[in-house]
């Protein structure tokens, strides 16, 4: 019957309204793809170019734009912390979250009811709302051990700011991985006991193994949100040591002072590309992730 | 499978039937307690303590890192509704959720129903560059914006000088009455591919039979559009709608904190960018917990109102 009726039903439909949807969906597919390559031109181009039309090709490829960027606003180096952060983020979030995740999905315990409650009431928190008080309470802390450390230790530190990263992505990461704990039968465990395996291992070697989908979404996702995080690095890493989204800003700040796109432009690239990449790797994945594993804003 | 039951089981580790929910092994507690302590830790330090601050400051005056800190109790809610650039902000917040909600959920879903309905060539290919500023950063999205929007070199005024159109230049993040419709279009530009997708998965597992049918009854496209598609997708529509609520009230707060912050002089302030603001710049910290408490509420609300108002009976296919 399909093969019948879908393609009389396309004849069917006027060919000027075909073309008016292939003309829209065009338009706004490029209204996304002409400023992020417009950014990529030009970024490789000279002081001069920027005056004049926007729409000329670069005249050669001017990588001292790139050289400025990594070098002079030193975004290498903020790069850097960047990867450090979101690996370190990561590390945390799935030492903490997998355990928490399976003993909620398969034990009976006091209060597991309510700690459900609490970790979906979470969900609903975002961190914008509470970067403020957790900055005063680590500024807190280090008044608290200035004796001991006269520097500071929670302030300005990468791996206080991963924490943190890890801390306020437990209620999702939890949330996703309990849900698929739960859709796994307990055949697999029960046969992993009967041969001597102890609780951990049944954790780590046979029920790790088999959430492996659930997992690799909670990295996608909490990758993405820790690489692009700023409010929170901005305000837990004032120093020196930024990373590569505050750095930007900082261009940006800079470009509006003195004008210089082309070292703003190779910054954003300098941002952009990992991302890009990843993401063409892995596309199909995050929005199957993002279709199974409900709503993240 | 039955066979493994009937095999004897090796009961020197494991009496009666492991790994069940209702047979509780010795030491379940202290596992369970190893397994759930860190994250509670972490949760309960990071997330729980600073929102209970949030809820609590706001009752206090304190600048922040003085010890000196007094309890006023609701002065500081009564202060904000005489503040007009609070009144201000809450207004900006207000106009940009409801045309950016209205904006994205609409072209969202018209999108996502003619790419599914329509079977149109290289829709993987579309799918892919519309979900591409969803995984870029809000600063690099505000970078490509001020970019966009530069006053003499951008995009958008270099081309209208180009075409002769210098008439219709603006100073699209400068002018007090354009800057709020300049942030609201990043937001679109930013959020319509994640929605499209979200909804083009959800339509395609609308059954084919059903338009096939209706198809054969002589209804429409869009006809089947209001009558199908829409119905059957309502639940989906109804959770993304609550949840865009609350991320497009952050969302509007990264996008004018790092392309206007704020300005000019207020004009593109939203809530959220005012209590950061008022707890950093100005030192009041308590006052900014009082407007965070507020937005709290506030979005708690609209969720709620939205999630009352679009409640249908969910029907099944």
């Amino acid at each position: 019957m399909t093969t019948i009726t879908t393609p009389r039903n396309r004849g069917d439909r006027p060919k000027a309204g075909r073309v008016l949807t292939y003309l829209l969906v065009i338009a706004i597919a490029l209204a996304i793809a002409v400023p992020v390559a417009w950014v990529l031109l030009a970024s490789l181009k000279q002081k001069g170019e920027f005056y004049g039309s926007p729409w000329t090709l670069p005249e050669g490829l001017h990588l001292q734009n790139y050289i400025d960027a990594f070098v002079t606003a030193r975004m290498g180096q903020y790069f850097f912390t960047s990867v450090l952060v979101t690996l370190l983020g990561l590390v945390f979030v799935l030492a903490v979250s997998v355990p928490a995740a399976y003993v909620i999905a398969r034990y009976e315990f006091r209060g597991r009811a309510f700690i459900e409650v609490a970790l979906l009431a979470g969900l609903f928190v975002n961190v914008n709302y509470i970067v403020v008080p957790i900055f005063l309470m680590l500024v807190g802390w280090d008044r608290a051990l200035v004796d001991v450390l006269p520097g500071g230790f929670f302030i300005d530190n990468p791996g206080v700011l991963s924490l943190v990263y890890a801390a306020t992505s437990i209620p999702f990461s939890i949330y996703l991985l309990t849900a698929y704990f739960r859709s796994i039968p307990t055949s697999y465990e029960e046969a992993a006991a009967l041969d001597g395996a102890s609780r951990f291992q049944i954790m780590t070697r046979v029920m790790l193994p088999i959430a492996r989908p659930a997992v690799v979404t909670v990295i996608l996702f909490n990758f993405l949100a820790y690489w692009n995080d700023f409010i929170i690095a901005l305000t837990l890493l004032p120093g020196e040591g930024k990373t590569l989204q505050v750095g930007l800003l900082n261009l940006m700040t800079a470009q509006k002072a003195a004008a210089d796109y082309g070292r703003l432009y190779a910054g954003m690239v300098i941002v952009i590309v990992p991302v890009l990449i990843l993401y063409a790797l892995i596309q199909r994945r995050l929005i199957e992730g993002m279709s199974s594993g409900g709503v993240k804003g | 499978m039955a066979t493994t039951t009937s095999t004897p089981p090796s009961d020197i580790s494991a009496p009666a039937r492991p790994a069940r929910r209702s047979a509780r092994r010795r030491g379940d507690g202290r596992f369970v307690l190893a397994c759930l302590l860190p994250a509670l830790v972490l949760f309960v330090l990071f997330m729980v303590v600073p929102t209970v601050n949030v809820f609590r400051m706001s009752f206090y005056t304190w600048s922040g890192f003085s010890p000196d800190m007094r309890f006023v109790g609701f002065d500081n809610f009564t202060r904000l509704f005489e503040d007009a650039q609070f009144v201000r902000a809450f207004q900006n917040t207000v106009a940009l959720l409801v045309v950016v909600t209205v904006v994205t959920m609409g072209m969202g879903l018209f999108l996502a129903a003619i790419m599914t309905r329509q079977r149109l060539r290289g829709r993987n290919f579309y799918r892919f560059v519309l979900y591409v500023p969803n995984v870029l950063s809000v600063v690099v999205i505000a970078a490509i914006f001020s970019a966009i929007y530069d006053q003499q070199n951008g995009l958008l005024n270099g081309t209208l000088r180009l075409l002769s159109l210098d008439g219709l230049q603006q100073v699209w993040l400068g002018n007090q009455e354009i800057v709020l419709w300049s942030v609201a279009i990043a937001m679109v530009w930013q959020s319509l591919g994640y929605y499209m997708v979200l909804y083009m998965s959800s339509m395609a597992s609308i059954p084919e039979e059903l338009y096939e049918a209706s198809g054969l009854d002589g209804a429409s496209p869009t006809r089947q559009f209001f009558s199908i598609t829409l119905p059957l997708i309502w639940q989906n529509l109804r959770t993304t709608l609550t949840f865009f609520v609350m991320s497009a009230v952050n969302l509007s707060f990264v996008l004018v904190r790092a392309m206007t912050g704020g300005g000019p002089d207020g004009s593109s302030e939203v809530l959220l960018s005012y209590m950061y603001k008022q707890a950093y710049t100005n030192s009041s910290y308590g006052y900014g917990m009082a407007i965070g408490v507020v937005i709290f509420a506030f979005s708690f609300l609209v969720s709620l109102l939205v999630s009352r108002a679009t409640r249908r009976e969910p029907l099944q296919f």
